[in-house]
C-alpha cells in the first residue's frame, strides 16, 4: 500500500504560489505544443477537404501544382472523353477544364497585397465540388464577367464582397456570390468563367482538368491510360491526394519547427519542475524520515514524489490545453510555398491532440520529478529525521 | 564616502554572491534554465532576421520589373531595349526563375536563367574570379553557383548538376564553371545562375510559344532618390499593352514575398517571447522559494538595523546576478548553435547570422526576468515584521 | 544462567560509530543489556552520549556496526531493508519530540497512516482509528489539521498513531521535550497507562529527570557506555 494520494496533492495545494508558477511554466510549453499540432491539423484538414476521393485532377507531368501546369486544348479534350468519366443528370460529362492564374490583391485592413488564386471553371466546376455551397448571392453566369469569391477572400480583400468589383487583366469583374467551401482551400479562391478568363489573360492553354469518376475504384485504369499515352505529357491523381501533397512543405516545416521548439521549451519547464520538486523534498525531509520509520518503503516514497510531479504536469497540461483551445477562434492566412497562393486555415482541436498534449505534460512532470524523487527515496532515515 | 557605507556595500556584494551559492543545485538549475531560454530566444530572433535577410540586403539602386498582373506571367524580351533608353537607367539585365528540383524537393535552392553578358555587372556583390567568369560565359550549358551552395552539396568547378525542370519540364544539366563569394556577410550565396539563351533555345524547339520571354528585368539606376520616379516611367511605358509591368525597388520586391508569409513570422516572434515567460515563471518561483526560506534571516537583519531597502537590494541583487550569469552563457552559446543550425538548414536560409540587436534583446530579456522575478519576494522581505519573521521556521 | 522469561530486546556487544568529515567517531561501545516485555525504561545521558542512537538501533531505523541486536528473537540487524520496513510497521511505535505529524493530513488521517501498510479494509481501519483517538481523548478533533491543535494534542495524536498497529515496543525520543508542564504530565500519564494497562514495552529517551520518574527504571549512557540505576 502506498502513501495516500491526499498526502501528495494536498502538499501541492499547501504551496499554492510555487505550484501555480511551476504549472504555468509547463502550461506554456503545452500551449505551444498543442497549438502547433492544432495548426498542422487545420492545415491538413483544409488541404484534404479540398479534394474528393472520387475526383481526378489531371495536370502536366511533374507539375506539382496547378499553377505550374499547362494542359493543351487538344490534350484536355482527350482527357475529358475518357470512359471512366461520370455523366451528369443532363447527360453532359462531369468534367471541368480549368485555368489557374495568380493575381495580386490588396487586403481590406492593411493595404498590403498578397497573391490570390483565380480559377476559371467550366460549367460543371461547382458540381464537381460538393463541399462548395453558394451562401450569399448566386452562382456566376457562364460566358459573363461575373465571379464568385471564396469566404476568406471576400472577408479579407478589398472589392471581393458581393456586389463589389475587382479589376484585373484590364477588365472589370463583378462579384455575384460568395462560396463556403467548408474550410477547404477553395475558401481562398476566386472563381470565374474559364473561357472569359483565358481570353482576358491571353492564355491559350488550360492548367488542369477535373473529372469525376463514375466508379471510384476505376482510378488505376484511368491513370495508366492517361500516363501511358504518348500524345499526352500528363499525369493523373486523385484530387484529395493532389491537394494533400501541395501543402507538404509547409506542413513539414510547421511540424519540424513546432516540435523542435516544444522540446527546447520543455527543457526550461522541466528544469522548473526539478527545482520545485527538489525544494519539496528538502522541505519535507522530516516527513520522509517519519514515513520510512513508520514502515513505508523507499519505493513508496519514490512513487509519492513521482505522483506529485505528475500532478504538477497534469495541472500544466490542463491550463495549457485550456489556453490552446482559445486558438480555435483564430484563422491564419499565409502563402502556400508550393502553390504561391493565399491559404487560410484555422486551428483544430481534436481528441488525439488533447491526449498527446496531456501525455507530453505528464512526461515533462515525470522527467522533472524523477531525480528529486530518487533523492527522497535514497535519504537515510536517521539523517532526515534530524533535518530541520 | 563614509567608511561604514563602503563596508556595507562590500558586504552587500559578498552576501549576494554567497547567498547565490548556498543552494548550488537550485541556483545551478535556474542558471541552466536561463541558458536554455536565452539561447532559444536568440535563435528564434535569428531565424526571423534570416527571413528578412533578402530584403535587408537589397540594393537601393536596383529596381525589379515584373508583370503587374501576376508574378507568374513572363514579360516579352523586347521590353529590354525600351527600358534601357529611359534616362536614369544605367544598366539592365533579365532573369527567369527556373524552379528546378535537385534530386528531391527538400534540396531547395534558387535557380535563375540570366543574361550571362550583363547580369553580374548589376550584382557587384557576387565576387567571381575573371577566369571563371570567362569560362562560364563561353560554355552555354555552364552555370555559376554560390559558395554556400557549393559547400552544402560539395559541388566543385567542373561538376555537373542535374535538375528536374518543373516550370520548364525536362531533364536539365549544367556544368559548374564558376563559384561566387558574397562581398558581405548578408549576401546570398546559395543561388545557381545559367544562360538564359540556353533556356530560350531549348524552348524554341520544344514549345516555341513560350520562348522569348523573361521573368523579371533587373535595372540599375544611377540615382537612388529617383527610384520611385523611374519606376513609374517604366510602368507607364507598358501601360495598356499586352503585358503591363510593375516596377519597384529590389527591397520592396523582396519584402513583398516576406509579407506573404507574415503570419508565420509573427507566430515565431510571439513564440520567442513565450520562452521568456516560461523562464520568468521558473525564476519567479526560485526567488519566491528562496526568499520564503530566509524570512527569519531577513528578520534578524532587520533587528540588527539593516533597512528594508537593503533587504530588497539583496534579493534584487541575487536575482539579477543569476539572470545575468545565465544570459552570458546563453549568449555565448548562441553563436556556435546558430552556426550549426545554419549548416543543418543548408540553402533554405542563405544568410543566418546572429545580429547585435539580437544580443541586445537577449541581455534586456535577462535583466527583465531577473528584475520581475524579484519584485514580489523583495517586497515581502522588506515588509517582514521582525517578531513574526524570527518565529518563522523556513 | 538463562532467564525464565525471554527478554524482548536482547543486545550484546553493540557498537556504532559515525563518520564526521573523514574522522570516525565512536558513539556506542560494546553495549550489552536486556529489556523484558512490559518494561518501561528511561534512557538518560548528556548530549552526544548515544542515547538517541541506541533508540534508533532498537527501533530498526539504523544499523549497528558490530554486536547483536535481537527483538523478540529476530536479529533485526540482519534483515534486508525492505523486510526491516515491514518489521517496523508491525512491531514498532514511534513518538518524536516534535510529533512528526504530516501537516497536510488530519488527525484521523495521521493516525490511519500505519494502518495503510496492513491489509485492513477501509471500514476496519476507520473503526480502529476512531477507537485509538477516543483512547487519547481526541474524538472531537478527528478532522483537525496539526496546525489547529496544541502541542499536547499533537503529541496525543502521535501516541495514537504509535499504538494503532498494536506494536511490540514503543520508542519515544524526548516525548515531552517541546511541551509545557501540564501537557507533559498528560503525555507521561498516557505512556504509563499504555505500559501498565496494555502491557506495552516502552523505551524512552529523555533528559528531563521529572519525565524519567514515570519509568520503571532509568539507565544512564555516558560516552557510549551504560550505567544501571533501578528506580523501584
Amino acid at each position: 500500500m502506498s502513501v495516500p494520494l491526499s498526502y501528495t496533492w494536498r502538499n501541492l495545494a499547501a504551496r499554492k504560489l510555487t505550484t501555480l508558477l511551476t504549472a504555468c511554466g509547463m502550461a506554456l510549453v503545452v500551449f505551444v505544443f498543442a497549438t502547433v499540432l492544432m495548426l498542422e491539423e487545420g492545415l491538413r484538414k483544409t488541404m484534404i477537404e479540398t479534394g474528393s476521393h472520387d475526383n481526378v485532377i489531371v495536370t502536366r507531368r511533374s507539375a506539382g501544382t496547378e499553377v505550374q501546369s499547362l494542359v493543351e486544348r487538344d490534350q484536355a479534350a482527350i482527357v475529358e472523353n475518357q470512359p471512366e468519366v461520370a455523366y451528369g443528370i443532363d447527360g453532359a460529362r462531369l468534367a471541368s477544364k480549368e485555368t489557374i492564374v495568380l493575381i495580386s490583391l490588396a487586403k481590406r485592413d492593411s493595404n498590403k497585397a498578397s497573391n490570390v488564386l483565380i480559377r476559371g471553371v467550366g460549367q460543371k466546376g461547382i458540381e464537381l465540388r460538393p463541399q462548395v455551397e453558394i451562401t450569399t448571392g448566386r452562382m456566376l453566369r457562364p460566358g459573363s464577367t461575373e465571379i464568385i469569391a471564396g469566404k476568406n477572400i471576400a472577408e479579407r480583400y478589398k472589392g471581393a464582397g458581393v456586389g463589389e468589383t475587382l479589376r484585373f487583366a484590364q477588365r472589370e469583374w463583378t462579384v455575384v456570390g460568395i462560396m463556403d467551401a467548408g474550410k477547404s482551400g477553395f475558401d481562398s479562391e476566386i472563381w470565374g468563367d474559364v473561357d472569359q478568363l483565358m481570353q482576358a489573360f491571353r492564355r491559350p492553354v488550360y492548367s488542369s482538368v477535373i473529372l469525376k469518376l463514375n466508379d471510384a475504384a476505376a482510378f488505376p485504369q484511368l491513370k495508366s491510360r492517361i500516363e501511358d499515352d504518348p500524345r499526352l505529357t500528363l499525369e493523373a491523381k486523385r484530387e484529395s491526394v493532389f491537394y494533400a501533397e501541395q501543402s507538404q512543405v509547409l506542413a513539414n516545416f510547421i511540424r519540424y519547427l513546432g516540435m523542435m521548439l516544444s522540446i527546447i521549451f520543455s527543457a526550461g519547464a522541466i528544469i522548473g519542475a526539478m527545482i520545485t520538486m527538489y525544494a519539496s523534498v528538502a522541505n519535507r525531509a522530516t516527513e520522509i524520515g517519519t514515513l520510512r520509520a513508520l514502515g513505508f518503503r523507499r519505493e513508496n516514497i519514490l512513487s509519492a514524489f513521482l505522483v506529485e510531479a505528475l500532478l504538477l504536469g497534469a495541472a500544466g497540461g490542463v491550463i495549457g490545453l485550456t489556453m490552446a483551445s482559445f486558438m480555435q477562434f483564430f484563422t491564419i492566412s499565409t502563402m502556400n510555398w508550393q502553390s504561391f497562393s493565399e491559404l487560410a486555415f484555422s486551428f483544430i482541436l481534436n481528441l488525439e491532440i488533447i491526449l498527446k498534449s496531456f501525455a507530453f505534460a505528464l512526461i515533462m512532470g515525470v522527467v522533472g520529478g524523477f531525480l528529486p524523487a530518487a533523492r527522497a527515496a535514497r535519504m537515510n532515515i536517521v539523517d532526515s529525521l534530524r533535518a530541520v | 564616502m563614509r567608511y561604514g557605507a563602503i563596508a556595507v556595500q562590500m558586504h552587500f556584494l559578498k552576501l549576494i554572491s554567497r547567498n547565490s551559492l548556498r543552494h548550488k543545485l537550485r541556483t545551478g538549475l535556474t542558471v541552466l534554465g536561463l541558458v536554455v531560454a536565452i539561447l532559444a530566444f536568440g535563435l528564434l530572433r535569428t531565424v526571423v532576421d534570416a527571413w528578412y535577410a533578402g530584403a535587408e540586403n537589397a540594393s537601393s539602386t536596383r529596381l525589379v520589373t515584373r508583370s503587374s498582373i501576376s508574378l507568374v506571367f513572363p514579360l516579352p524580351i523586347n521590353y529590354q531595349e525600351r527600358i534601357r533608353k529611359i534616362p536614369g537607367v544605367s544598366a539592365i539585365s533579365h532573369a527567369n526563375w527556373f524552379g528546378g528540383v535537385y534530386i528531391t524537393e527538400k534540396n531547395f535552392f534558387p535557380q535563375f536563367a540570366v543574361d550571362e553578358k550583363t547580369y553580374f555587372d548589376l550584382y557587384p556583390e557576387y565576387l567571381i574570379p575573371p577566369s571563371e567568369m570567362k569560362a562560364f560565359r563561353t560554355d552555354r550549358k555552364g552555370c555559376v553557383i554560390g559558395r554556400k551552395l557549393a559547400e552544402t552539396y560539395g559541388f566543385k568547378v567542373g561538376d555537373t548538376i542535374p535538375l528536374r525542370g518543373t516550370i520548364y519540364p525536362g531533364a536539365w544539366a549544367f556544368t559548374v564553371r564558376a563559384i561566387y563569394d558574397g562581398a558581405e556577410a548578408g549576401t546570398d550565396t546559395s543561388q545557381l545562375f545559367f544562360h538564359w539563351s540556353y533556356l530560350n533555345e531549348t524552348l524554341r524547339k520544344a514549345v516555341a510559344r513560350r520562348s522569348d520571354y523573361v521573368g523579371v528585368y533587373v535595372i540599375q539606376i544611377s540615382d537612388a532618390d529617383r527610384a520611385a520616379e523611374i519606376s513609374t516611367e517604366i510602368d507607364a511605358l507598358f501601360g495598356n499593352s499586352l503585358a503591363e509591368t510593375l516596377t519597384e525597388t529590389e527591397k520592396a520586391f523582396q519584402l513583398g514575398f516576406v509579407a506573404m508569409t507574415e503570419a508565420i513570422v509573427v507566430a515565431i516572434r510571439i513564440v520567442s517571447f513565450v520562452v521568456i515567460f516560461i523562464i520568468l515563471a521558473v525564476m519567479a518561483n526560485t526567488m519566491a522559494m528562496t526568499a520564503r526560506e530566509r524570512i527569519s534571516e531577513y528578520a534578524t537583519l532587520k533587528a540588527l538595523g539593516f533597512g528594508p531597502r537593503f533587504l530588497a537590494g539583496l534579493i534584487y541583487g541575487e536575482s539579477l546576478s543569476i539572470a545575468l550569469a545565465g544570459a552570458v552563457i546563453g549568449i555565448l552559446l548562441t553563436f556556435p548553435v546558430a552556426h550549426a543550425f545554419s549548416k543543418q538548414v543548408g540553402t533554405l536560409f542563405p544568410v543566418f547570422g546572429v545580429s547585435l540587436e539580437t544580443v541586445f534583446m537577449q541581455v534586456s530579456a535577462a535583466i527583465a526576468v531577473g528584475f520581475i522575478a524579484a519584485v514580489m519576494p523583495a517586497l515581502r522581505a522588506s515588509q517582514v515584521s521582525i517578531v513574526e519573521g524570527l518565529r518563522h521556521i523556513g | 544462567m538463562e532467564n525464565a522469561s525471554k527478554s524482548i530486546v536482547e543486545i550484546r556487544q553493540l557498537t556504532k560509530s559515525y563518520r564526521r568529515g573523514g574522522q570516525v567517531v565512536p558513539v556506542l561501545t560494546n553495549i550489552s543489556f536486556d529489556i523484558m516485555p512490559g518494561d518501561f525504561i528511561a534512557l538518560m545521558g548528556p548530549s552526544g552520549s548515544g542515547k538517541s542512537t541506541l533508540l534508533n538501533l532498537i527501533a530498526g531505523i539504523d544499523k549497528p556496526d558490530g554486536g547483536s541486536l535481537k527483538v523478540n528473537g529476530i536479529d533485526i540487524a540482519a534483515l534486508p531493508e525492505a523486510e526491516l520496513a515491514d518489521w517496523r510497521a508491525a512491531n514498532v511505535g514511534f513518538i518524536f519530540q516534535f510529533y512528526n505529524l504530516m501537516p497536510v493530513l488530519t488527525a484521523f488521517e495521521n493516525v490511519e497512516l500505519p494502518l495503510l501498510l496492513t491489509t485492513l479494509s477501509r471500514d476496519q481501519r476507520q473503526e480502529r482509528v476512531e477507537l485509538a483517538l477516543s483512547m487519547v481523548g481526541l474524538t472531537d478533533r478527528m478532522t483537525h489539521y496539526p496546525s489547529e491543535l496544541s502541542g499536547g494534542q499533537q503529541q496525543r495524536v502521535a501516541i495514537a498513531r504509535a499504538f494503532i498497529t498494536d506494536p511490540l515496543i514503543l520508542v519515544a525520543d524526548e516525548p515531552t521535550g517541546d511541551l509545557d508542564r501540564a501537557s507533559a504530565d498528560d503525555i507521561l500519564a498516557m505512556l504509563v497507562r499504555l505500559n501498565s494497562e496494555m502491557g506495552k514495552t516502552i523505551i524512552m529517551v529523555t533528559h528531563d529527570p521529572h519525565a524519567a520518574k514515570s519509568a520503571h527504571s532509568i539507565r544512564h549512557l555516558e560516552k557510549g557506555e551504560l550505567d544501571v540505576m533501578p528506580q523501584r
